[in-house]
């Protein structure tokens, strides 16, 4: 089998969706030695932009089959490695929720850059005040935005950082000679083994100081849904896929309330509107929710959704 | 006219840099830096959020180390509301804080140090990486790679997620640990801590040596450094305990957490987003690698600096063989990947250690009754890449006023500069310049940040 050649990139990014890739396991030596190629990956390999003395002028990546970008575009230099990767690969994947809706650095969109800077380089209580960096830095955009913002994404894999197992199906897909790979468009809720009751009856939601009720030793299909516990938990509203093609939501499995990571369940949805809904199905006033809009886009604030406070 | 080399991106490093090296007429290197070229800007970010969720919302800070992220924030927050922890709840959330340094210093080793090393820094850079380790000692290779992956699944069993963590709650965890998954992370460590004893003695003996000329020369300058002590004794701490700032002489000051801000300072210069911490103590910052002024590191070698000595058996045997041939505090940078071992090891023990504490499957693994208040609360953990420190106020609702973040690399961000412009200084004579001249001066800032 001839071996795929593969550029990787991480923008906006923190490393994690690179981690999760090392975490499709044993196979990934096989992987890296027989059927990938790897041409380009900052985090594992010193191909550089500007020619290996670094004395070229223009930016450049090479060629590939696969382009895999993790991470949100946010500042000039994100752009342009995002654009060169379009021209160079032949498919692009956006790997987290990062690349294809924003993820949680897009909770900045909420404030100006303006707060940003006068907090870290004059206010902060350890700073020598000064005025902000501007040498051989690239500038920032006005927000962080998803990568369909600027290219076309030919495969989406979200995920805060995605489950191996989808990498590994993407992946093993491509080799296949398939392009196409989706993930479903159904809920955390719909992959959630606890029990529902369906009785209204929530006056007051906890904070997530305060603890669900279950039994350890008891398997999740024998503690109650947590929102119906009071617990704020997005599973309504977020997309199926953080336990991997059969697991459990893994913060769940933590006995811990679903905070959104990997998205809306589809491209266009509105979860804080579907959000009130849900709360007002298990009888609590949505109105009476604090922090909502940290809530509600905490992964996705991306594509225009969160905007400047005032 | 001179000209400048751009090398860009920095790679096998976890972020977003470049170095620049400036050549004069003759082809020496009259400048070179080192230049963060991203701001995301979480201390904003997280202003407004009820400070529970705060640690839900920084691990994102480092995906190679959100763990610790996690843990401090955590502190932090417990600190704003008032909260005290069970000892079961502290204890599970210490274990976690060992499990993860296990497969990121495994992964740190082999995958983003080792190529340098084990394939020299002049291979070419096709096959200077992961695949190339994997073609010379395919055997290694495998077993490397599976017991990153090991220790990786462990954790992500008993706690949900192993990226980007969830389990650990203010006022302790989410659940506990029952006696069977007691047993089988038991059972992975003592495999785990097998693997390690074995790689430091394999990179002691087999691959350090030689390359101890370039360890003499490659980035090397006195500084100070910063790490976290046992109070009782001055045992080296990766979970708990005060901090210690020593000088480039080896004397320290000793604070706890909320006393940072009389000890560090933060200076910007116009080149780079990452701002640079100092010594307070010594009133400025001064960038110059022959006499550098209020420049500490972080950091495994910082806290093998700082420490009197290791908290546990086998971690102290190697300290001994360190010191006995490098002395304290040793100066020389490439030895972050010795200290970063040793480490390692105390990890492995200190895993041990709590998984075989009865506390541990304790079922008082969280604090009841937490209301919101206003507070201010420091949380400070050690990361792999040195003291994180989270600082955050609430006001009366719980809701986050202020918060301030000192992390892992930032500490680092001057000594990694110096590090660059001296290996730079050292290695580029009258335009001659290579790749693999090149990469060196790259290894000098891997020691500290892959």
């Amino acid at each position: 089998m001839t071996k795929v050649t593969v550029a990787e990139e991480w923008l906006n990014a923190c490393a994690g969706c690179e981690i999760a890739i090392l975490n499709v396991g044993d196979v990934l030596v096989d992987l890296l030695v027989n059927n990938l190629d790897f041409v380009h990956i900052p985090v594992l390999i010193d191909k550089k932009y500007f020619g290996q003395t670094g004395e070229e002028k223009e930016l450049s990546i090479p060629e590939a089959v696969v382009g895999i970008v993790s991470g949100g575009v946010r500042n000039e230099e994100h752009k342009e490695v995002l654009l060169e990767m379009r021209k160079k690969c032949q498919i692009l994947i956006a790997l987290g929720t990062c690349a294809t809706d924003g993820g949680i650095p897009a909770l900045i969109n909420m404030y100006s850059d303006e707060d940003l800077k006068q907090f870290y380089y004059k206010d902060s209580p350890t700073t020598d005040p000064a005025d902000y960096p501007t040498e051989h830095i690239p500038p920032l955009l006005d927000r962080c935005y998803a990568l369909d913002e600027f290219v076309k994404v030919d495969l989406s894999l979200p995920g805060c950082p995605p489950h191996p197992d989808w990498i590994a199906g993407a992946i093993l897909a491509l080799l296949d000679g398939k392009t196409e790979f989706k993930m479903p468009e159904r809920s955390v809720c719909d992959a959630c083994p606890t029990v529902r009751e369906s009785k209204k009856g929530i006056e007051d939601i906890k904070r997530l100081y305060e603890a669900a009720e279950y039994d350890p030793e008891k398997p999740l299909n024998e503690m109650r849904c947590l929102l119906e516990q009071g617990l704020l938990c997005l599973g309504p509203v977020t997309g199926v896929g953080c336990g991997g093609t059969k697991g459990a939501p893994r913060c769940i499995s933590a006995r811990v309330p679903c905070r959104g990571c990997y998205g809306p369940i589809r491209k266009g949805a509105k979860p804080l509107v579907d959000y009130m809904g849900a709360l007002a199905s298990v009888g609590f006033d949505p109105n009476k929710m604090l922090d909502r809009r940290g809530y509600l886009a905490r992964f996705s604030g991306a594509h225009g959704v969160l905007k400047k406070i005032g | 006219m001179g000209k400048t080399l751009n090398i860009a991106p920095i790679t096998r490093i976890e972020g977003h840099a470049s170095v620049a090296i400036h050549l004069d007429d003759s082809g020496n290197v009259s400048d070179a830096k080192m230049h963060v070229l991203s701001l995301r800007g979480f201390e904003q970010f997280v202003l407004g959020r009820p400070v529970e969720e705060v640690p839900r919302i920084v691990p994102r800070i480092c995906g190679i180390c959100p763990w610790h992220h996690h843990l401090a924030s955590n502190k932090a927050a417990d600190a704003c509301l008032g909260v005290e922890l069970p000892p079961t709840g502290r204890k599970l959330r210490e274990l976690c804080q060992m499990m993860a340094y296990i497969p990121d210093k495994i992964l740190h080793f082999y995958f983003l140090a080792a190529p340098d090393f084990v394939l020299g820094p002049d291979a070419d850079y096709s096959v200077r990486n992961v695949v190339g380790i994997v073609g010379a000692n395919p055997e290694l290779a495998k077993k490397v790679v599976h017991m990153r992956y090991k220790g990786q699944m462990l954790l992500e069993k008993f706690a949900g997620k192993v990226i980007h963590p969830i389990a650990g709650v203010v006022g302790g965890f989410s659940k506990p640990l029952l006696e069977d998954e007691r047993k089988e992370i038991l059972a992975g460590i003592q495999e785990l801590k097998d693997f390690c004893v074995f790689t430091i003695k394999f990179a002691r003996e087999e691959v350090f040596p030689k390359y101890l000329d370039a360890v003499k020369i490659l980035g090397v300058f006195p500084s100070g450094y910063l790490g976290t002590v046992r109070p009782s004794d001055g045992a080296l701490e990766l979970y708990d305990g005060e901090l210690r700032m020593m000088d480039k002489d080896g004397n320290f000051d000793q604070f706890t957490y909320p006393e940072y801000v009389d000890h560090i300072g933060e200076h910007t210069e116009p080149w780079s987003y990452l701002k640079f911490p100092y010594a307070k103590k010594h009133g400025a910052l001064k960038l110059d690698e022959n006499d550098p002024v209020g420049v500490y590191r972080a950091n495994c070698l910082a806290r093998i600096n700082v420490c009197d000595k290791m908290a546990t058996p086998l971690a102290q045997e190697e300290l001994d063989i360190f010191r006995k041939e490098f002395g304290r505090p040793t100066h020389l940078t490439l030895l972050y990947h010795w200290a970063r071992l040793i480490e390692l090891v105390q990890a492995c023990e200190k895993a041990e250690e709590l998984l075989n504490d009865p506390e541990i499957t304790g079922r008082e693994h969280r604090a009841k009754n937490i209301q919101p208040r206003a507070g201010d609360g420091v949380g400070c953990v050690e990361a792999p890449r040195g003291t994180l420190i989270h600082h955050y106020k609430t006001d009366d609702n719980g809701l986050v006023t202020m918060a301030n973040l000192i992390v892992g690399t930032t500490h680092n961000n001057a000594p990694m500069n110096l590090s660059v412009k001296q290996a730079a200084k050292a290695l580029i004579k009258d335009g001659k310049y290579d790749q693999g001249i090149l990469n060196r001066v790259e290894m000098a800032i891997r020691a500290y940040d892959p």
